[in-house]
């Protein structure tokens, strides 16, 4: 079958080198209908640049692993159609930028799993029934459907800007924590270490995680805010905070 | 001459970290072993976390009739009676324990009215059984996992790919494998190892499979000196997404049919109708993929080569309510508003029923201290596996590799590290850099091509022949590929590596599949298109010579217990279709 | 041609990859917040002209006199509106990047990177936490507004409508919305249990939340209409148009 797209090439201008140096290589790319940027990275692999480090897994945009910068803004490979592009120009690709580049396009986000290790584990109450409403869990599972594309941690200019990685934990994280904090049958209590340790303070709601969320998690309206509205409820109300110590309530 | 290598040394190493991996790295850890566990890829990316139906158990949450009984019934028929009975039995008993399990773990699966875990209905499954989450239930089982484990104490090594298995004698002794991101090497020293590391399904054209499924684990194996049984079983998955081509391959949940989608023809026929009339669009996947594969060959396929799936007289609200994620994959990736017309789709590779031979109850393969589980271990499944049942496969004997696996570490000391093995393996996987052949891209392509042309849903004699003739040429191109660029982060050098595997159990396919002559379950061939019961007495084994040859047998499927063939007595007019076992 | 990529956090500011007008957003934001930030201060400084045959600006509601109070009046209750819309989580965002390009938008480059970046939690911005009082606040102010909307249909003990209680009426409306929408009312309704007590709370909550993602959208048009329901009486007040009556 005849195809407009078999005519066209693309250009695409991408990140080769380390985390002390590196350049941008233009690779030329011919362009298939309904082709992702993650196709013409595979391409560029396959034809020109075999040792072109990538992260990627299951192409559905389902496991998170293909982040990146395309013109400047952080997506999944694997779901930036190029069609959404203007190809007379080149397209950048570039790795995330907050975090150490290993090689190319693949960085060392470890320090995600560091932080992920911090937070406390699930903690079901005693004796429970493990009868849940599904209206009580419905806000639960939207936080369970991050795939950890990391892509929320990048963009954050608490993470990009100002490198406060000690003593912040990032959107994800909030995300994870929220998930935890509003299970209906969990007894642990995290927002001390909400407040203290994974600084949630230092998030001043600019939402660019919610924007750039390729799950549709609305991380700041529904996870983030509530949060910090919890936090208000045991540090920050002074009404809540002399009514506890009256009746000397937790 | 260890000394220049990073060595880690634990009781238990588990291979892979989806499902399985770390289910028995979560066990291992529990009955108070050290336990490593290492990945391919970041920790939870696995393949896992494709899996979009549910988690097979009768829990009779929703149907109030539902017991193991009837799911043993449902797993054999679909096996089409060569499953390992015992494992079957295992699987359908304990699989509801393992549910509730992952559930006290923070796992939030969707609820009924009254707040207990949802179940729905599956091809396959008599009873509503697929407790569930939307439709990414792998990735709150990841998830859910990946939680619990790392507050365990269990040591995670990302992005590390095992290369061999290394022995002392027949015992086990470590594993020696390479980091992607620096290429330096590492041994791991372990009592046990328990493989987990899933499929194949990359060794085909069309697939929905990710880059990590090449059969590595069936590989290790293999050349560690274990069995391999029903490799001739793969499962091509009726509906997956055909056009555009970078998307050819990914998974359209059966899940689209169930709620009331059906399949047409470029006639507009609803062809299933010649092929299951009492099931319909709802026939078991073997069927459906190879009635899409016939209108196509018969020239009535969609204009990509496949059939036509529509979903849309169900209007707009319904399809976005109840398949959220299928109506926006189309929507970005193929520009299709599935609710306004049909989507393409065809059958795409998708699970392999066979692999490493396990005994049921430990799940440890012939080679004393090497456990397997999850899609690379084979029995469970027989000819064909049910939608659900590899997420409870993945739980129910990942947890049992695990406890067996630390067991054997507690009665067992460590064995030694054969400093020859090490020597070898490290040549094995640096002599790439030396080559001056073709590009380890072009070798995978060729091997897709063979392997979807030949040994694809239809077989015949002359077609697998071919591809065994072709499989021992590509071999020869494979091992003198050449790779460009350095051993950091190189995926040239990696693809080199995985497609030894890939060949390898290319060639264990075909070897078992020209073994089989009847069709039965996921194995069709053309030239004996009926399955014969006396066939199910049997399963291909394929196992490495002392030569280096391929070595092909039969292994008797093991004998089953009074008790089960009570069970299947209900069943009876069709287990006598494919099987003897009741006579 | 190669360029040497500098991937170390100190850039000049704006510095990214982006190709579209990212600036845009914030440069509409900081314009349109401007305008009426410059508006509502020199219509809260008149003293004069709030008031209209039956209708009351909402810049002056209550109308509070005191002999010992020599300002405008609008000065005695305005703080709470301000207080309101200033700890707001929406206005928060737009703010903080429109005005202290922090960050201006999304993956663009502050400049002035560094660790001194303390976000909410010092002085001043750590009571941006006390938001809910606010909107308590707030939610007191729009019983007055409601009773200035019914007395806009009292045109000297006649039932009448015109196009100022049309005005007035869809501004207390959109202001009733925004505070609706608001997150700490969402909290309040809701958002503080892990599990809710009765099926009715939830169908409330859903409903807030479903308010609240549009929240936006309330706080720009609620903001819109309450400086025209200003503007509007003070023109008609001033003799600038005429009032028309509808009904």
């Amino acid at each position: 079958m005849a195809s407009p797209y078999r005519m066209k090439n693309a250009k695409f201008k991408v990140y080769r080198g380390n985390a002390s140096e590196g350049q941008e290589v233009e690779y030329t790319v011919p362009v298939e209908e309904g082709m992702v940027v993650l196709d013409a990275i595979h391409y560029i692999q396959k034809n020109q640049a075999p040792d072109l480090a990538v992260r990627w897994n299951c192409k559905a945009a389902k496991c998170g692993s293909c982040s990146a910068e395309v013109n400047g803004k952080p997506k999944l490979m694997c779901k930036s159609r190029l069609d959404d592009f203007n190809l007379d120009e080149e397209i950048n690709v570039r790795p995330m930028k907050s975090f150490p580049i290993i090689k190319d396009l693949a960085c060392d986000v470890s320090w995600n799993y560091e932080v992920n290790k911090k937070i406390k584990p699930f903690t079901p109450k005693e004796n429970t029934n493990w009868i849940m409403k599904q209206r009580d869990v419905d806000r639960v599972q939207e936080f369970r459907k991050c795939i950890e594309c990391f892509a929320c941690q990048n963009v954050c200019h608490v993470i990009r800007d100002h490198d406060l990685k000690p003593k912040f934990a990032g959107p994800r994280f909030f995300v994870r924590v929220a998930g935890l904090e509003m299970h209906p049958l969990d007894a642990a209590d995290r927002l001390s270490d909400l407040k203290n340790d994974m600084g949630i303070g230092f998030c001043n709601i600019t939402k660019c995680c919610t924007e750039v969320c390729p799950e549709d998690i609305h991380i700041t309206d529904n996870a983030i805010i509530p949060l910090k509205e919890r936090i208000v409820d045991k540090y920050y109300d002074p009404f809540k905070m002399i009514f506890r110590k009256i009746f000397g309530m937790q | 001459m260890l000394d220049r290598f990073e060595i880690h040394e634990h009781d238990v190493l588990v291979i892979g970290a989806g499902g399985a991996g770390l289910r028995a790295a979560i066990e291992a850890s529990a009955n108070g072993v050290s336990v490593g566990l290492v990945c391919k890829s970041l920790l939870g990316k696995a393949h896992t976390v494709m899996a979009e139906g549910g988690i097979a158990a009768a829990l009779a949450n929703v149907d109030k009739e539902d017991s193991w009984q009837t799911h043993f019934t449902d797993t054999m028929f679909g096996g089409k009676y060569i499953n390992n009975f015992k494992m079957a039995e295992l699987h359908a008993k304990e699989a509801p324990e393992r549910v509730h399990e992952l559930e006290h773990w923070g796992a939030v699966f969707d609820r009924t009215n009254e707040g207990k875990i949802l179940q729905r209905a599956f091809g396959g499954h008599k009873y509503k059984r697929l407790s569930h989450v939307g439709d990414r239930t792998g990735l709150e089982m990841i998830r859910t996992l990946q939680d619990k484990g790392v507050h365990m104490g269990i040591d995670v090594y990302m992005e590390c790919t095992v290369t061999k298995l290394l022995k002392d004698g027949d015992r086990i002794s470590g594993a020696f494998g390479y980091w992607r991101e620096t290429g330096k090497f590492v041994i791991f020293k372990a009592k046990s190892v328990v493989l987990a590391t899933g499929g194949m399904g990359k060794m085909y054209k069309i697939t929905s499979n990710s880059w990590e499924y090449t059969a590595d684990g069936q590989a290790l194996a293999y050349n560690a000196g274990a069995e391999l049984i029903d490799c001739e079983f793969i499962q091509f998955h009726p509906t997956g997404m055909i056009w555009p081509p970078g998307v050819s391959g990914i998974l359209v949940t059966e899940a689209v049919r169930g709620e009331g989608g059906t399949l047409t023809n470029n006639k507009g026929e609803r062809f299933m109708e010649r092929y299951d009339p009492k099931l319909m669009d709802l026939s078991t996947r073997d069927v459906v993929a190879r009635a899409i594969y016939t209108e196509n060959k018969e020239g009535r396929g969609s204009v990509h080569g496949g059939a036509y799936l529509d979903i849309s007289h169900k209007g707009a609200d319904y399809v976005k309510k109840k398949l959220p994620s299928m109506y926006h994959q189309f929507k970005d990736l193929a520009d299709v508003d599935i609710t306004k017309g049909p989507m393409e789709v065809g059958p795409t590779c998708h699970y392999s029923m066979g692999g490493v031979r396990v005994e049921a109850e430990t799940a440890m393969s012939c080679v004393p201290g090497l456990f397997a589980a999850g899609e690379v271990a084979g029995g469970m499944h027989g000819a064909n596996r049910l939608g659900g049942n590899s997420l409870s496969d993945l739980v129910v004997f990942g947890r049992r590799a695990g406890l067996y696996a630390s067991e054997f570490a507690k009665k067992n000391s460590q064995a030694k590290i054969n400093e020859k093995e090490i020597e070898s393996s490290e040549k094995e996987v640096i002599s790439f850099f030396e080559n001056s052949g073709e590009n380890p891209y072009a070798v995978h392509m060729d091997l897709q091509d063979l392997m979807q042309a030949n040994v694809g849903i239809f077989r015949t004699e002359n077609d697998i022949q071919k591809a065994i003739n072709g499989l021992s040429k590509l071999k020869e191109k494979a091992k003198k590929v050449k790779i460009e660029g350095s051993r950091m982060y190189n995926p040239g050098w990696h693809m080199a590596y995985d497609l030894q595997n890939m060949i390898m159990y290319s060639e264990a396919i075909a070897r078992s599949a020209i073994q089989r002559k009847e069709s039965r379950g996921a194995h069709s061939r053309i030239d004996y298109p009926d399955p014969n019961p006396d066939d199910a007495t049997w399963t291909s084994l394929i196992k490495l010579g002392t030569n280096g040859e391929m070595v092909v047998g039969k292994a008797p499927v093991i004998p089953m217990s009074k008790e089960l063939k009570e069970v299947l007595k209900n069943d009876e007019g069709r287990v006598s279709k494919y099987s003897n076992l009741l006579k | 041609m190669v360029t040497i990529l500098n991937q170390s956090k100190k850039e000049t500011f704006g510095t990214t990859q982006r190709k579209d007008l990212w600036w845009l957003e914030p440069l509409v934001y900081a314009i349109g917040l401007g305008l009426f930030l410059l508006y509502a201060t020199w219509a809260a400084f008149q003293g004069k002209n709030y008031e209209f045959g039956p209708y009351l600006s909402p810049f002056y509601s209550p109308l509070l006199i005191f002999d010992w109070w020599h300002f405008s009046p609008a000065f005695l209750i305005l703080w709470i509106p301000a207080g309101f819309r200033a700890t707001c989580y929406y206005y928060r965002k737009a703010y903080y990047r429109s005005y202290f390009m922090d960050p201006p938008a999304c993956a663009v480059s502050e400049g002035c990177s560094g660790e001194k970046y303390t976000g909410e939690t010092t002085f001043p911005f750590i009571f941006q936490n006390i938001h809910r009082y606010f909107l308590l606040g707030a939610t007191v102010l729009l019983f007055f507004l409601w009773s200035d909307v019914i007395k806009a249909f009292n045109f000297n003990g006649q039932f009448g409508v015109g196009v100022g209680t049309v005005v007035l009426f869809a501004n207390t409306f959109l202001l009733t919305m925004y505070s609706l929408s608001c997150h700490s009312f969402r909290h309040l309704i809701g958002g503080c249990m892990d599990s809710f007590k009765c099926g009715y709370q939830f169908k409330i909550y859903e409903k807030i939340s479903c308010a609240n993602e549009h929240h936006m959208f309330w706080a720009w048009t609620s903001l819109f209409m309450v400086g025209f329901a200003d503007f509007y009486i003070r023109m008609c007040s001033m003799g600038v148009w005429t009032d028309i009556r509808l009904l």
